[in-house]
């Protein structure tokens, strides 16, 4: 460890750079790797709960993956996955706690959002297959990035879904009176959590028909 | 690599130091988060009268308008009254009281389970020269508890606002109990008929004009939140009915 310290990394070298920016595209948690896809359906009705959703997701990937990299060569791995499990669990139940005691606002707003972090497995994902193997700064950064991308989605479906299934975008009426009185009604469906599905499709496929390399061959 | 003996030695030190974390962490933040749960009560308390406050001043609003909290059981009685922060009659503070574990005796009572007679909490509000009742509720949504207030005008038939609350309803169905849009429909509703029989509010799926209710008892459900809005009618019928004897002897004096 101490033979690493003498040649240091600069704070954002291309490879975190990397690590930071991979995830809003080429490597996105939901629409390239398809995980979290449970969450991204049942937040994304609205675009705050959303908002707040990516936000906490990112703090606990971050400090979890952080924790975890901190940890790495001391975790017996027959039981890696309870100490990830014990990890994340601790510090959404810690989240909780405070988001209660001094935003009482906003954690009534998320009340059981904050518990499906837990299960969220854009973490497990990102603890087994990054933090585990990686230094803790990278293990951070990678964290931030996957947040990042993880939100980023859910930022766009909430927006749709908001737009198109209630008229508004952040709890504002944006839909002008003159469409309804055309005749224009607001799309029930986009409500349901089908239609998350259907609009995270869409991403993929506009995603995937500008970068040829994520297609597969077959 | 790792012995069995260094497994178990890792695996309690762990769970012995997050369980000591997320303990204190509980015992440090209870007070604060009591606090916070006692403002959003007066707050709602307070809403359903259509008094605005903050957090910051609910407290010093509450003192000020709610003048009366009067504890009644299911005969109607008037068990305790506590006003100006002095019981001027027995010695249980309506705001104090549980209404879910008062619906729940209320229940056992009547299966024969339990012995415990229910009692009700009741708040006089006084807002400019009206004199208001409001009456908390307690029910069951899709997911979990759905709750709210009632504030009644002084005639205590005639809805003044209310509010509601859930835990845990789905966002942009359910969930829509507590936004303006539907609790703004309250407002004139009344709870008696004209012969002065108990009929409560119904929340209508498909809407009060499509159906043959009278429409000073009903208001329309939410689309998509159908459970959720029968709950809200169960828990004002289930709540409401508790205090019928109760406004009966008032009007009656």
């Amino acid at each position: 460890m101490s033979s690493e310290k003498t040649e240091r990394e600069p704070m954002f070298s291309a490879k975190t750079k990397k690590l930071l920016i991979g995830p809003l595209n080429k490597d996105n948690p939901i629409t390239v790797q398809v995980l979290g896809i449970c969450s991204a359906l049942a937040v994304t009705v609205k675009l705050e709960p959303a908002f707040v959703m990516a936000v906490s997701v990112m703090v606990v990937t971050a400090m979890s993956n952080l924790l975890i990299s901190l940890l790495r060569n001391t975790i017996p791995p027959r039981i890696r996955i309870i100490v990830q499990l014990v990890v994340i669990a601790a510090l959404v139940i810690l989240v909780d706690q405070v988001l209660k005691a001094y935003v009482y606002d906003v954690s009534k707003q998320l009340s059981v959002f904050v518990g499906l972090i837990i299960t969220n497995c854009i973490i497990m994902g990102r603890l087994e297959a990054f933090a585990m193997a990686n230094k803790p700064w990278d293990s951070f950064v990678d964290g931030i990035g996957n947040g990042l991308g993880y939100g980023i989605i859910l930022i766009i479906v909430a927006f749709f879904r908001e737009l198109l299934g209630s008229g508004t975008i952040w709890g504002f009426h944006v839909m002008p009176k003159a469409f309804y009185d055309m005749g224009y009604v607001n799309n029930g469906m986009m409500i349901l959590p089908p239609m998350a599905l259907v609009v995270v499709g869409i991403i993929i496929w506009v995603q995937r028909s500008r970068n040829p390399e994520l297609q597969e061959e077959n | 690599m790792y012995s069995n003996g260094y497994i178990f030695r890792y695996a309690s030190i762990m769970v012995v130091l997050v369980a000591a974390l997320l303990s204190a962490a509980a015992i440090l933040l209870q007070p604060a988060q009591e606090r916070n749960v006692k403002i959003e009560k007066i707050q709602d308390i307070l809403q359903s009268a259509n008094i605005t406050s903050t957090t910051a001043n609910a407290e010093e609003l509450y003192g000020s308008h709610i003048v009366k909290e009067i504890v009644i059981n299911s005969a109607g009685e008037e068990l305790s009254i506590y006003s100006n922060g002095k019981f001027e009659k027995g010695n249980q503070r309506a705001f104090e009281l549980d209404v879910k574990g008062e619906l729940k005796a209320k229940q056992e009572l009547k299966s024969g389970k339990g012995k415990k007679e229910p009692v009700f909490p009741l708040f006089v509000c006084q807002k400019g020269d009206q004199q208001l009742y409001i009456i908390p509720l307690y029910g069951v949504g899709l997911w979990g508890p759905v709750w709210g207030n009632m504030a009644l005008k002084s005639d205590l038939n005639t809805v003044e606002g209310v509010t509601f609350g859930h835990k845990t309803e789905t966002p942009g169905l359910g969930a829509e109990i507590s936004t303006p849009i539907f609790e703004s429909q309250f407002p004139g509703k009344a709870i008696f008929d004209s012969d002065g029989n108990f009929v409560s509010i119904t929340v209508v799926k498909g809407g009060v004009a499509n159906s043959n209710l009278d429409p000073v008892h009903g208001v329309d459900a939410i689309s998509g939140g159908t459970i959720t809005s029968n709950g809200v009618s169960s828990m004002l019928k289930n709540c409401l009915e508790n205090y019928v004897t109760y406004i009966k002897n008032q009007k009656a004096i």
